[in-house]
């Protein structure tokens, strides 16, 4: 069954994008990531222009974000103020990275820099996942089973980043640390999210704790918490300045994206969570491969339409 | 598909007596509707033409989309990645095109009628912004726009096929897919006879945007920001009800 999509201006299979929502649902529910950084890259495999295809996903991942940040609300795992200090510097992120963007369109150089973000976050996020998850499987099997890994690397280093000024204290994260680098940190991954059409958190997270040094708990919640204004402000953004925001394919990937998201939580609390890392990292790696493919390879068709000035 | 054989029957009788009574009227055509509706469920439609003659000779019809200004880029190679470089841009391009007859122009038209009323896909006439472009440069990207094009079927190099009854009654389909682009086309309708164009007619076809769809697209062009709002508010009620109805369970 067809279904017309209005923004994308284009005829797609129902089906097709009810799956691929369920598909990445599924991921997301599985290794508890957005899955933003996955539905990106195939929205634009399957023929939807890359510019909508990241206006579109921003306003999916604020319901995905929302449901997920409910839970952790009620369970106590968000710091309000790291979170509404992450926010801030996001929204300006968010902001700076819409205003690229349409900059970028113009020059006819945006499905570039899309691509060249996704190859170079992914490659390098995939591949520290798999070295990490892997050195931990193989630390397991020569350990005594019955003993703990530790694998979280927690805070207590002392270097320059704790001589910064603007000290602020998070009572939730047990931190006392300069507010600039949430700022940073939000700011960064806020233009980020806005290019790429993710929420962030695959590089929000790990930021957090390896950079921040925020306790593992708080961190998803908190993230969760950042992204869904951050998504919000960027659905805002590319709906008034790109007009790129397809609700109608948004809804059909919330559908799918909910439904496959339960199914994924279930299944992930049965299966073990290095190897459930060193799957999500073959995936990541998977996705950037064949990107970074795509940019290397002698292009089919040298030429492309532009946007006309708008 | 009788009742539309039916009305065929009917428009063509009316009009061969409007030609018959006219005298003067050597090609009479139609549209079985002028307006393609664009829906939710739209995947492509055909466009019954019909029409008559006064006499022998042959039909070419020509359709083409609404004129638009266009940027083609050409990639190149930096370093180990390609990337966009060079860029051109043309005015007034038509974004749907597509031809029709009874037989092979070529055997009708001479070559500099064909070009005139640009019949055929390589008789296309385009414009470039940059008139100072090189005759090789602007044949690479009109070879390069037409293949696009035709990659998204919105330009056809075959020609469709034009039934005639009797060297008097003449009907096609004309057919748009799903990706056709929205605005007044003009369907061109040319009568050959004895190597020149003894009569022409143009009718109007409007391809528009209906109902939901339609809706969706003028309210995100033009209120955006009320658009994303709206689009926002969807998202969070849905994530809201979702983690509610899962919660339940």
């Amino acid at each position: 069954m067809q279904i017309y999509l209005p923004i994308a201006e284009m005829s797609v299979n129902i089906f097709l994008i009810l799956g691929m929502g369920g598909a990445v649902g599924l991921l997301s529910g599985l290794f508890g990531v957005g899955g933003g950084f996955l539905m990106t890259p195939l929205l634009i495999f399957v023929g939807v222009p890359p510019a909508v295809a990241v206006g579109t996903e921003a306003n999916q991942i604020v319901a995905s974000s929302v449901s997920g940040g409910l839970v952790h609300w009620r369970r106590g795992n968000v710091d309000l103020r790291m979170g509404a200090v992450l926010t801030v510097g996001g929204l300006v992120g968010s902001g700076v990275g819409v205003a690229l963007f349409s900059v970028l369109r113009g020059l006819g150089q945006i499905e570039l820099v899309i691509s060249l973000s996704y190859v170079v976050f992914l490659g390098a996020i995939g591949a520290l996942m798999f070295y990490e998850s892997v050195n931990v499987i193989m630390r397991r099997r020569r350990a005594d089973p019955s003993k703990p890994v530790i694998t979280a690397r927690g805070p207590g280093r002392h270097t320059w980043i704790h001589g910064l000024p603007f000290k602020m204290r998070f009572r939730k994260s047990k931190l006392y640390i300069s507010a600039l680098l949430p700022l940073g940190v939000g700011f960064l991954v806020g233009i980020l999210a806005a290019i790429m059409g993710v929420g962030g958190g695959f590089v929000m997270v790990p930021a957090m704790i390896y950079l921040l040094g925020m306790p593992t708990q708080v961190v998803i919640g908190t993230s969760l918490f950042q992204i869904i204004f951050v998504t919000a402000n960027t659905t805002f953004l590319q709906a008034t300045v790109n007009q790129t925001v397809d609700v109608v394919l948004a809804i059909l990937l919330l559908i799918g994206g909910v439904l496959g998201a339960q199914v994924g939580a279930r299944l992930g609390a049965k299966l073990r969570g290095e190897q459930l890392r060193v799957l999500l990292a073959l995936i990541v790696l998977g996705v950037c491969l064949r990107l970074a493919f795509d940019l290397v390879a002698t292009p089919a068709e040298m030429f492309s339409f532009g946007d006309a000035g708008g | 598909m009788s009742a539309r054989l039916f009305i065929l029957a009917l428009m063509c009788a009316a009009g061969l007596t409007r030609a018959a009574s006219a005298q003067t009227v050597p090609l009479v055509a139609d549209l079985e509707n002028h307006l393609v509706a664009i829906t939710t469920g739209f995947t492509g439609t055909d466009v019954l033409l019909f029409g008559a003659t006064d006499g022998p000779g042959d039909v070419v019809i020509l359709v083409r989309g609404p004129g638009e200004d266009i940027t083609l880029r050409r990639k190149e190679r930096f370093g180990p990645i390609w990337a966009n470089a060079e860029s051109v841009e043309l005015r007034d391009v038509p974004s749907f095109y597509s031809v029709a007859s009874n037989g092979e122009p070529e055997d009708f038209a001479s070559f500099r009628l064909r070009e005139r009323y640009q019949i055929g896909l390589e008789n296309l006439r385009l414009t470039f912004e940059d008139q100072r472009l090189s005759a090789d440069v602007q044949s690479e990207y009109r070879d390069a726009l037409l293949r696009l094009n035709q990659d998204r079927n919105l330009y056809n190099a075959e020609i469709g096929r034009v039934s005639l009854l009797a060297n008097r009654l003449f009907r096609t389909e004309l057919h748009f897919p799903a990706n056709v682009p929205t605005g007044i086309y003009f369907v061109e309708i040319y009568l050959f006879r004895n190597g020149d164009v003894a009569s022409a007619e143009i009718v109007p076809l409007s391809i528009s945007k209906i109902g939901i769809g339609a809706e969706v697209y003028d309210f995100a062009h033009n209120l955006g920001p009320l658009y994303g709002l709206v689009a926002i508010i969807i998202a969070v009620l849905a994530g809201w009800a979702a983690e509610a109805a899962f919660r339940r369970t």
